[in-house]
């Protein structure tokens, strides 16, 4: 490793140090109780500067392709997510910086953590190598229990963490096993490596356990996609952490599950003949994960959880577009570019969607969808922007959301994949019933009697005006992320073929 | 000398039976335990796949050196969350833990 590779690690290093400094900030500077309290509202910008330099870090590596350490990779499409990771956690802390205001003495450390997770999908996304992989995997999800887990006087946030810690663990040690398949098979960690094991046939009497190894590998990244079967943690987890970790988790950590599943899939096995197999695997559980969220958000009535159910079965679409992968010049939808567009648009449009459901719960307390009745009076800029996000959700024009559908759909259309594309048509249709169930709740249910208007603090107003904003851009003009998100895939793809 | 697949098979076994207990097991605890037992038949399988295909390089006894270390630190902040959980409710019993549902 050269010194000058540093620069490519720029993001990872100030976000680093950035958290150690609130970490040190926490410990000594805002000791003193009597003005400890004005100190901490200082930490969520502290992070914030954080986050911004560490997107100003990002510039050096800027369309370029180098690799780091050998076991890391600067590349356009590790920026793509990397970019991604630094919003969301952005915008989280906007989110945590009034929700934790009276619920936690404690608050430094949150900020201090948000920083970490970044950090951690940082070298997730850019790993080019199982160990790699595996500690960078590792330590975002142990860092989400203990965010999970934060409220220590909540018994829900406690019991939350419990179940994501023990699925989590499990999921881990599954997928680990199948990494060590892998490196039998092929004698080597690095996916380039592995790729070329699997195109030399050198080791061709271990080749029989590519398939199991990935199943096996499935396991750790479906777990922290959230696709079934690897699902169940998601609903009890989103209802019980603290409403901005559950924004996080169904957002930029659930991307870095698809980053590193795309990564792991095409560069390493993406030889034609294994390639068929995982398809074939990716199209069975993409049509379980959105059928089995959809048919059970239906019957939800807590607001939290039935968004749990919503991107579970998000995450079902999302996976249409891997396993309708397909390489070749001059292609408008590579499957892939769909699965990127896909996933920004929902990263800005959920976590709007759960800025909302923080900003209610943080004036009334209250998250089951019958307490949003009346909502349009109580809040009209609420109501209207959670309703730009539902229809965002449910992938209704002009809307982010209806960019990624389209060309995630566009893609299997193109693959000629019918059946997929008929039932994810259906599934659509079921999804729009519920999302707009809770539009008939905003607008046409009357509120409570004595229910009175919802103070927004200025944080969520900031948070929502953004995430509403950026929503309705990327439907109106959504070319630049188009091109972003092509040339980040091309990346990926260079390996396909 | 001992054939590979010897080796295997103990993994899966070690595997299987420590996926059983991560299954099976109603205290949070033996659940952790259970997924120990996963995490070092994994190390079995690096060790001895390191042993016959590679031993050229260290790749298979570095990636098990981490896997440790890693069990290691879940562990702690696993441990953590029990003692967490159990001032709250004196249990630790996961099928106790059942007031969010649906």
């Amino acid at each position: 490793m050269k010194l000058a590779d540093l620069t490519y690690l720029l993001p990872e290093l100030i976000l680093l140090l950035t958290a150690a400094l609130i970490f040190l900030l926490d410990l000594i500077w805002f000791k003193r109780p009597a003005v400890s309290e004005r100190r901490t509202e200082w930490l969520p910008y502290v992070a914030l500067a954080g986050l911004g330099g560490a997107a100003l870090g990002l510039l050096p590596s800027l369309g370029k392709t180098a690799s780091v350490a050998t076991v890391l990779t600067a590349d356009p499409y590790g920026v793509f997510f990397k970019a991604l990771a630094i919003m969301g956690v952005a915008l989280v802390v906007l989110l945590a910086a009034p929700y934790l205001r009276g619920r936690t003495p404690y608050r430094g450390e949150f900020y201090a953590l948000l920083l970490i997770v970044a950090l951690a999908i940082c070298l997730a996304v850019g790993a080019t190598n199982l160990v790699m992989i595996y500690l960078a995997m590792e330590f975002l999800s142990i860092t989400s229990y203990v965010l999970t887990g934060y409220l220590r006087n909540d018994r829900k946030s406690g019991e939350a963490a419990l179940k994501y810690f023990l699925y989590g663990a499990t999921a881990s040690a599954v997928m680990l096993y199948g990494m060590s398949l892998l490196y039998g098979a092929t004698g080597t960690v690095d996916l380039a490596g592995i790729a070329a094991a699997f195109q030399g046939k050198a080791q061709g009497t271990l080749a029989w356990l590519s398939m199991p190894a990935i199943i096996l590998l499935m396991a750790g990244f479906g777990f922290k996609a959230s696709l079934v079967p690897f699902h169940q943690w998601a609903p009890d987890t989103y209802e019980g952490a603290p409403t901005p970790v559950t924004a996080f988790l169904s957002t930029a950590s659930k991307a870095t599950g698809f980053a590193i599943l795309m990564r792991v899939l095409l560069t390493s096995l993406g030889q034609a003949d294994i390639a068929r197999q995982w398809i074939s695997l990716l199209v069975a559980i993409s049509v379980l994960t959105m059928t089995l969220g959809n048919l059970t958000a239906l019957r939800q009535t807590h607001i939290k959880r039935l968004l749990a159910y919503s991107s579970i079965a998000q995450a079902g679409y999302i996976l249409i577009g891997v396993a309708a992968v397909l390489a070749g010049p001059g292609r408008t939808f590579t499957g892939i570019n769909g699965v990127l567009i896909y996933l920004l648009a929902y990263l800005f449009t959920n976590v709007g969607a759960f800025t909302v459901v923080t900003a209610v719960e943080t004036a009334t307390g209250k998250v089951d969808i019958r307490d949003y009745a009346g909502l349009v009076q109580r809040s009209p800029w609420l109501a209207a922007l959670l309703l730009v996000f539902l229809l965002s959700l449910a992938g209704i024009p002009p809307t982010g959301g209806f960019i990624g559908k389209f060309f995630v759909f566009g893609a299997a259309v193109q693959n000629q994949m019918w059946v997929l594309v008929a039932i994810a048509a259906v599934n659509s249709v079921i999804a729009a019933f519920y999302y707009l169930n809770i539009v008939r709740y905003i607008f046409f249910t009357p509120a409570e009697e004595g229910a009175d208007r919802i103070p927004v603090a200025l944080p969520f107003r900031v948070a929502v005006g953004v995430t509403a904003a950026v929503t309705i851009l990327l439907g109106l003009a959504p070319s630049p992320l188009i091109a972003w998100a092509t040339q980040s895939a091309q990346a990926l793809l260079v390996a396909l073929r | 000398m001992v054939p590979l697949w010897y080796y295997l098979v103990l993994a899966a076994a070690l595997f299987c039976i420590g996926a059983f207990g991560a299954l099976a097991r109603k205290n949070a605890v033996g659940v952790l335990m259970g997924v120990e037992l996963m995490l070092n038949a994994v190390n079995i399988n690096l060790v001895a796949f390191w042993r016959y295909t590679t031993a050229a390089q260290l790749t298979g006894q570095l990636f098990a050196v981490f896997v440790i270390t890693v069990a290691a630190a879940e562990a702690a902040v696993g441990l953590a969350l029990f003692i967490a959980i159990y001032r709250q409710r004196n249990t630790v019993n996961v099928e106790e833990f059942d007031t969010m549902k649906g």
